[in-house]
C-alpha cells in the first residue's frame, strides 16, 4: 500500500504555499493515501488550512510547544516517530525542507532524493544536478521508506475543496534541547512572494547600487510583480539574500520573467529554467542570458526600464 | 577548542558546463577541470578564520574518493589545513554513507566543530551535513552565512527563504555553509610548496567499518529540455507588444 506523509510546512499562522505543491507532487504517485503532518505549538487552524487541499485523505496535527518555531533537530524525532506504516516521506525543497528532510532520511538509514521534478512511478522519479544541466532518473531501493524533497517550481499548488480528516497525535520522540532558536530577521514587504509570484523582476550587478534597484522595485510594482536579484546583486548588497535566484537560491518559475541587468551565469540560468517568457534586458548583446531569453532587448537599462515602467502602466490604464 | 573537521568534495570546476554523455551513461567527465566545491573552500575558509583568531588549534580536511583527491586536499593544505586524511575508494558514495564515513572520522578524531558546504554543486544533494548530524545526535545549523563561537556554544546566522535566522548550538555541532559567510583566499606559490610537506593519511575505506547503504540507483541521464530560440526586439514599444501578444501585459 502506498502511504505518503507529507510535512507541512508553515510559519505558525499560515501553510506556506510549497505544501500545495507537494499535494500535487504526491498525488501524481499511483493508489496513494496522502497525509499531511502539522507540526506547530498550537496547529489547529494550519490544519484546517491543509485540510481543505484537494488529494490530501488525512492531516495529522501534532502540537509541541517545542514546535514553536521550525528547528530540524527537533521536528525530525518528532517525524520519525509517526513514519511507520507510510511507505513515502516528503517535504518541500526550500530551505525548511532542505535543512529538515536529510535529518529524517539518517534518522530512518535511507538515502533521500532531493528536489523531484518529476515522478515516473512509486519508487522513480526525475531530479536535476549539476546545477540543471543534467536530467537524472532515480529509483529508490523497494521495501523501503522513500524521503524525497519535491522542487517547487515543478508543481501547480493543488486546488482546496478538499475536506480530510484531521487527527491529533501525540508523540513521544525525545526532543534535544541542543539547538534553540533565536530570531528571524525578515524583510517585510507587500510586494508579491518571489516563489510563487505570476510575474517576478529581477535585478543584477549592472544596478551598480542599493539606490539604483529602485528602478526594478517600481516596475514590479506596476507590474504586480515579485522582486527578485543574481547572485552578485546579493553579494554586492543591493538587495538582502531571500532575494537570489538561482542554484543555490531560489528556484522558481513564474508565468513572466524579466531579468534586467543580469549577465546570465549558468547557475542563475537554473533557477529560471521553467518561466513561462522570460524577458532580457541588458546591454551586452553576447550576455548568455539572451540564450535562452525568449525575448531580449540590448540597451541601457537606465533608460529602458523607466521607460517600461512608464509604458506597463499606461498599458495597465487603458484596460 | 581543539580542532575542526573540514569536508572537501572533489567536483566539476564551476566554471565548466557539464554535458551529458550521448549514451546517457552519466555526464562527460573525462579531461574535465576537476576543483574543491566552492561550499567546501568557503568552509575550509571558515576553520582557518577561527584558528588564526586562536579559537581552534587545528583544521583537518577529509575528503572520501579515489587517490585523485589527493590533489584537491593538496590545495586545502596549501590554503592552510594542517593535515589532510582520505578515505580511499574508487566508489561515488552516496550522502548517507559519505556521513556514515564522516562519523567514523569523527569517533578517532573528536573535533569540536565539522564544517561542510552545504551542497555540492555535482549532485546538488543537499544533504551529508544534515545527515552526519543526525547520525551523531548533534546540531545542525545549515546554510550559515556568519558563525559566532563563544565557548562551548555557538550563533549561526542562516540564510533561509524568507530571510535570516539566527540560531544557538551547543557545540561539537556540524555547520553547512552558505555563499556568504566569506570569501575564501587565494592559494600562494610557497604555500603550495610547504603543502607538499604537510601529513595526509590514506584511510581504505575497507579499513573503516562501514554499514552499507541501500543505495538509489541512477538509471539515465539526460539533458535538459532546451528552450526555444527567442526574438530581439529594438525597443520598449516592441518589448510592450511582444508581452502583449502573449497576453502577459
Amino acid at each position: 500500500m502506498t502511504r505518503i506523509l507529507l510535512i507541512a510546512e508553515h510559519d505558525g499562522t499560515s501553510v506556506n504555499p510549497s505544501t500545495a505543491k507537494c499535494v500535487t507532487c504526491a498525488s501524481e504517485i499511483p493508489d496513494a493515501e496522502i497525509h499531511v503532518a502539522v507540526l506547530a505549538k498550537d496547529g489547529a487552524s494550519l490544519a484546517g488550512e491543509v485540510a481543505g487541499l484537494t488529494s490530501v485523505d488525512k492531516v495529522i496535527q501534532v502540537d509541541n510547544p517545542a514546535n514553536s518555531y521550525p528547528v530540524a533537530a527537533i521536528l525530525a524525532p518528532q517525524i520519525v516517530a509517526i513514519a511507520d506504516g507510510y511507505s513515502h516521506i516528503f517535504g518541500p525543497s526550500t530551505t525548511f525542507g532542505k535543512d529538515l528532510m536529510p535529518r529524517v532520511a539518517a534518522l530512518l538509514g535511507v538515502n533521500q532524493i532531493s528536489d523531484i521534478m518529476s515522478v515516473l512511478g512509486s519508487h522513480s522519479f526525475r531530479r536535476p544536478i549539476y546545477a540543471g544541466n543534467a536530467i537524472v532518473t532515480v529509483e529508490a531501493p523497494a521495501g523501503l521508506p522513500v524521503v524525497a524533497t519535491v522542487r517547487i517550481a515543478s508543481y501547480a499548488s493543488a486546488a482546496g475543496g478538499g475536506s480530510a480528516s484531521i487527527e491529533a497525535a501525540s508523540v513521544d520522540a525525545d526532543i534535544p534541547g541542543h539547538t534553540r532558536f533565536i530570531e528571524l530577521r525578515s524583510g517585510k514587504s507587500d510586494r508579491p512572494d518571489l516563489q510563487t509570484a505570476a510575474k517576478v523582476v529581477s535585478g543584477g550587478r549592472a544596478l551598480g547600487s542599493a539606490e539604483n534597484f529602485d528602478l526594478i522595485y517600481k516596475l514590479a510594482d506596476a507590474l504586480g510583480a515579485g522582486v527578485g536579484a543574481s547572485r552578485a546583486a546579493v553579494d554586492a548588497g543591493y538587495v538582502p539574500n531571500e532575494m537570489q535566484v538561482g542554484q543555490t537560491g531560489k528556484i522558481i518559475a513564474p508565468e513572466l520573467y524579466i531579468a534586467i541587468g543580469i549577465s546570465g551565469a549558468i547557475q542563475h540560468l537554473t533557477g529560471i529554467k521553467d518561466a513561462g517568457t522570460i524577458v532580457a534586458i541588458n546591454k551586452d548583446g553576447e550576455a548568455p542570458i539572451f540564450e535562452i531569453a525568449d525575448i531580449g532587448l540590448v540597451g541601457d537599462l537606465f533608460k529602458i526600464v523607466p521607460e517600461l515602467e512608464a509604458a506597463v502602466g499606461a498599458a495597465s490604464g487603458r484596460e | 577548542m581543539e580542532k575542526i573537521l573540514v569536508g572537501l568534495k572533489r567536483v566539476v570546476d564551476y566554471n565548466v558546463r557539464v554535458r551529458v554523455r550521448s549514451d546517457g551513461s552519466g555526464v562527460e567527465t573525462d579531461g574535465v577541470k576537476m576543483s574543491i566545491n566552492p561550499f567546501d573552500e568557503i568552509a575550509l575558509e571558515e576553520a582557518l578564520r577561527i584558528k588564526e583568531r586562536g579559537e581552534a588549534g587545528e583544521v583537518i580536511v577529509i575528503s572520501i574518493g579515489s587517490s585523485d583527491v589527493r590533489q584537491q586536499l593538496r590545495t586545502g593544505l596549501a590554503m592552510g589545513a594542517d593535515r589532510a586524511i582520505l578515505v580511499e575508494t574508487d566508489a561515488q558514495t552516496d550522502p548517507l554513507t559519505s556521513a556514515r564515513i564522516l562519523l567514523e572520522i569523527i569517533k578517532r578524531e573528536d573535533p569540536g566543530l565539522v564544517l561542510l558546504g552545504k551542497q555540492a554543486i555535482d549532485n546538488d544533494h543537499n544533504q551529508t551535513g544534515q545527515m552526519l548530524a543526525a547520525l551523531w545526535g548533534r546540531p545542525q545549523a545549515t546554510f550559515a552565512s556568519e558563525l559566532v563561537l563563544d565557548g562551548d556554544q555557538a550563533t549561526v546566522t542562516r540564510e533561509v527563504d524568507i530571510g535570516l535566522e539566527s540560531i544557538e548550538i551547543d557545540l561539537p555541532a556540524v555547520v553547512t555553509t552558505d555563499l556568504r559567510l566569506n570569501e575564501p583566499r587565494y592559494v600562494k606559490l610557497p604555500d603550495i610548496m610547504k603543502a607538499k610537506k604537510k601529513p595526509l593519511d590514506q584511510i581504505p575505506l575497507a579499513d573503516l567499518d562501514i554499514e552499507a547503504s541501500a543505495a538509489l540507483n541512477e538509471t539515465a541521464f539526460a539533458p535538459p529540455e532546451e528552450r526555444q530560440k527567442g526574438i530581439i526586439v529594438d525597443d520598449v514599444a516592441g518589448l510592450v507588444a511582444a508581452l502583449q501578444d502573449k497576453g502577459l501585459l
